[in-house]
């Protein structure tokens, strides 16, 4: 009696935390199907003109655009260099470099975003990077790749290096077994590593605020200066868009990884 | 062997290849794993590396395979030192105790997985990985995954996949520890005729005396890091080197007490007792060891003629009944155990608190160095 006492406690309070967290970001879904020219909730009547608006509106598009563009190039770019630097870690036999070494990867989960931004922003302007596609693709990367490496290193630990020195008997060498045995072994951590870097890259909007150019802005940047100029309602559609958009990536890529889990 | 299977779906029959294996020896740290190892396999023979868990043979393999680095010694295979050569040029097989199937493909990728290493066309890669699999007696599951198949078929698949390249060397390491006994039986023959079949020099690790019988031309009785002895089943059996080889292979009877030469034969002195063994020995400590089908049991009659064998009074403790024989266990006069096979047709009428006679002849028996070490690993 107590247990299941307990267990509906539980359940009660899982659900108010849960609520807690995702109601104020639900409420920009009915936001932005409003037909008034402000923000206001909850709605009066429905339309659909802010998501015409949206794509009517080449500030916009040209945002979304980029901020596509910069999220493929960082999941790309930070899932190689996560994976090769999880796999490292996974082979340092040195303890104590290993553990100083995965610390320093993992800084820029901790590290303040402003802190990160005004470095960043620094050094860029010496650079000649800041508002270039290189500059946003390296600075996002830099925040990206914790993720990739705490997931790919998850599953790494579930990998039976055993297999690897039965590759080798068999005559393959490093970048073979690597190829054909350990990287399909740990596809899962791999393919939701780059979901969360692509995501990362896609909501950022601190460090970008601080690179941006006229030539080059990302859908948050676009998003935070329209709220600041004027209280249009196409920013609650760019914002649900967005929401759907991460949602269905991250959500669709954990289910994917745990079913091919599963099916070992 | 014939076996019948159609044509054109055998595996290529190679020729072994020699190992030599020249004062091999392993460090970590300052304790060796391996110290010192001499040993030469022949071409196409099958040698076991038998011994206790950390008595070296499998660092001694690992090495061979090329999975540890030697700390000094040479390694050569066909008289080519390998000894830098990585592991994935060797062209070694080897199958593991745990398998190591990769798991993310099906039986037929597995086995071809070798071929597509040496850029073996598809054509021949697809009839080399039916041939490997019908050798070992798996076909039509070319298309299973690892997980869906048994222990036993999982490990036949792992032996495909080591032959299926026609490997001159084949290691294998405990590679049925895993198995149930009854499977573990049959796979034994199965690896002997795949042995005949293939042609391959195959050096099998194990700590199971009897399957280093039934499998071995010659077996590597390994102890402490170190070779005690090589030779054929019946050269260890009936004349082990060292007392380790003695008790680690098979049962016997020991006699512990004080050796002296004797003509062309050697005297052993128990307390008040003196017995004989053929064969000449060193002075000192030693340990007298018979089999027990070479003991024979005589009932204690005073007027027992002596037939100028070995004789020791002993008393009848425990007799195991075994349907085509019987072993008594016996309480010898130092306070020992011995152990004595009577095979039904002869046994004699002795029953369980009987005095008796225990009898042997001199040439039926070995005399060692006594070597105490032994006491701490047998009891």
């Amino acid at each position: 009696m107590s247990a299941r006492l307990a267990r509906a406690a539980l359940w009660i309070t899982g659900a108010l935390v849960a609520a807690w967290l995702v109601a104020p970001t639900l409420v920009v879904i009915p936001l932005g199907f409003t037909d008034k020219v402000s923000l206001t909730f909850p709605p009066t009547g429905w339309s659909t003109r802010w998501y015409a608006n949206f794509f009517g509106d080449p500030a916009w598009t040209a945002a979304l655009a980029n901020s596509v563009l910069v999220g493929v190039l960082v999941a790309v770019v930070a899932t190689t260099l996560g994976t090769a630097a999880a796999f490292g870690l996974s082979r340092w036999t040195n303890g104590r470099g290993a553990a100083a070494a995965s610390v320093l990867l993992l800084a820029p989960m901790i590290v303040p975003g402003i802190i990160l931004a005004i470095g960043i922003y620094a050094v860029f302007l010496k650079l000649g990077l800041a508002g270039t596609l290189a500059g946003f693709v390296a600075a996002h990367t830099v925040l990206a790749l914790p993720f990739v490496v705490v997931s790919v290193t998850a599953s790494l630990r579930t990998f039976d290096v055993r297999l690897e020195t039965a590759a080798a008997s068999l005559g393959a060498g490093r970048w073979a077994t690597f190829r054909q045995v350990t990287l399909p072994l740990i596809t899962p951590g791999v393919v939701s590593g780059a979901l969360f870097a692509f995501v990362t890259s896609f909501d950022e909007v601190v460090v970008s605020l601080f690179i941006q150019s006229p030539t080059l802005v990302t859908l948050p940047v676009q998003m935070y200066s329209s709220v600041t100029r004027e209280t249009d309602p196409t920013l609650a559609a760019a914002a649900t868009m967005i929401l759907v958009l991460t949602t269905v990536l991250v959500g669709g890529g954990l289910t994917l990884a745990a079913r091919r889990n599963r099916a070992r | 062997m014939p076996v019948d299977r159609p044509e054109g779906a055998a595996l290529p029959a190679g020729k072994g290849a020699r190992i030599d294996l020249s004062g091999m020896t392993k460090r970590y740290g300052g304790a060796a794993a391996v110290d010192d190892v001499t040993l030469t396999v022949e071409p196409g023979e099958f040698m076991t590396f038998l011994g206790p868990s950390g008595s070296g043979k499998t660092t001694t393999l690992n090495m061979i395979a090329g999975f540890t680095d030697i700390t000094s010694g040479t390694l050569r295979i066909d008289d080519r030192p390998v000894g830098d050569v990585p592991a994935h040029k060797r062209d070694i097989g080897v199958v593991f105790q745990h398998y190591a199937l990769f798991p993310h493909m099906t039986v037929a990728q597995n086995v071809a997985f070798p071929l597509r290493q040496r850029k073996v066309p598809r054509a021949e890669r697809d009839r080399l990985v039916a041939a490997a699999l019908e050798t070992v007696q798996l076909p039509g599951h070319a298309s299973r995954y690892p997980r869906e198949l048994s222990g036993g078929q999982q490990q036949r698949v792992a032996l495909a996949r080591a032959i299926v390249f026609s490997p001159r060397v084949l290691l294998m390491d405990e590679p049925l520890g895993a198995l149930d006994r009854k499977l573990r039986e049959f796979l034994q023959l199965e690896i002997k005729r795949i042995h005949r079949e293939v042609g391959s020099t195959f050096v099998f690790v194990t700590h199971d005396q009897e399957e280093a019988l039934i499998l071995s031309d010659r077996v590597a009785v390994f102890n402490n890091a170190r070779i005690e002895q090589v030779g054929t089943a019946r050269d260890l059996y009936e004349r082990p080197a060292t007392l380790f080889v003695a008790r680690f292979l098979g049962e016997s009877t020991i006699l512990r007490g004080t050796a002296t030469p004797d003509g062309s034969r050697a005297r052993l002195d128990l307390d008040g007792l003196a017995v004989q063994a053929s064969g000449g020995v060193r002075s000192g400590p030693a340990a007298l060891v018979v089999r027990p089908e070479r003991l024979r049991l005589e009932p204690d009659r005073p007027d027992a003629a002596g037939t100028g064998g070995n004789a020791v009074p002993v008393t009848v403790v425990e007799e195991i009944y075994l349907g085509s024989a019987r072993k008594l266990e016996v309480l010898l006069p130092g306070g020992g155990r011995g152990l004595v096979r009577e095979q039904a047709g002869t046994a004699s009428d002795l029953r369980v608190g009987d005095r008796a006679r225990l009898c042997w002849h001199p040439d039926d028996c070995v005399l060692l160095p006594d070597d105490p070490t032994t006491e701490r690993i047998f009891t």
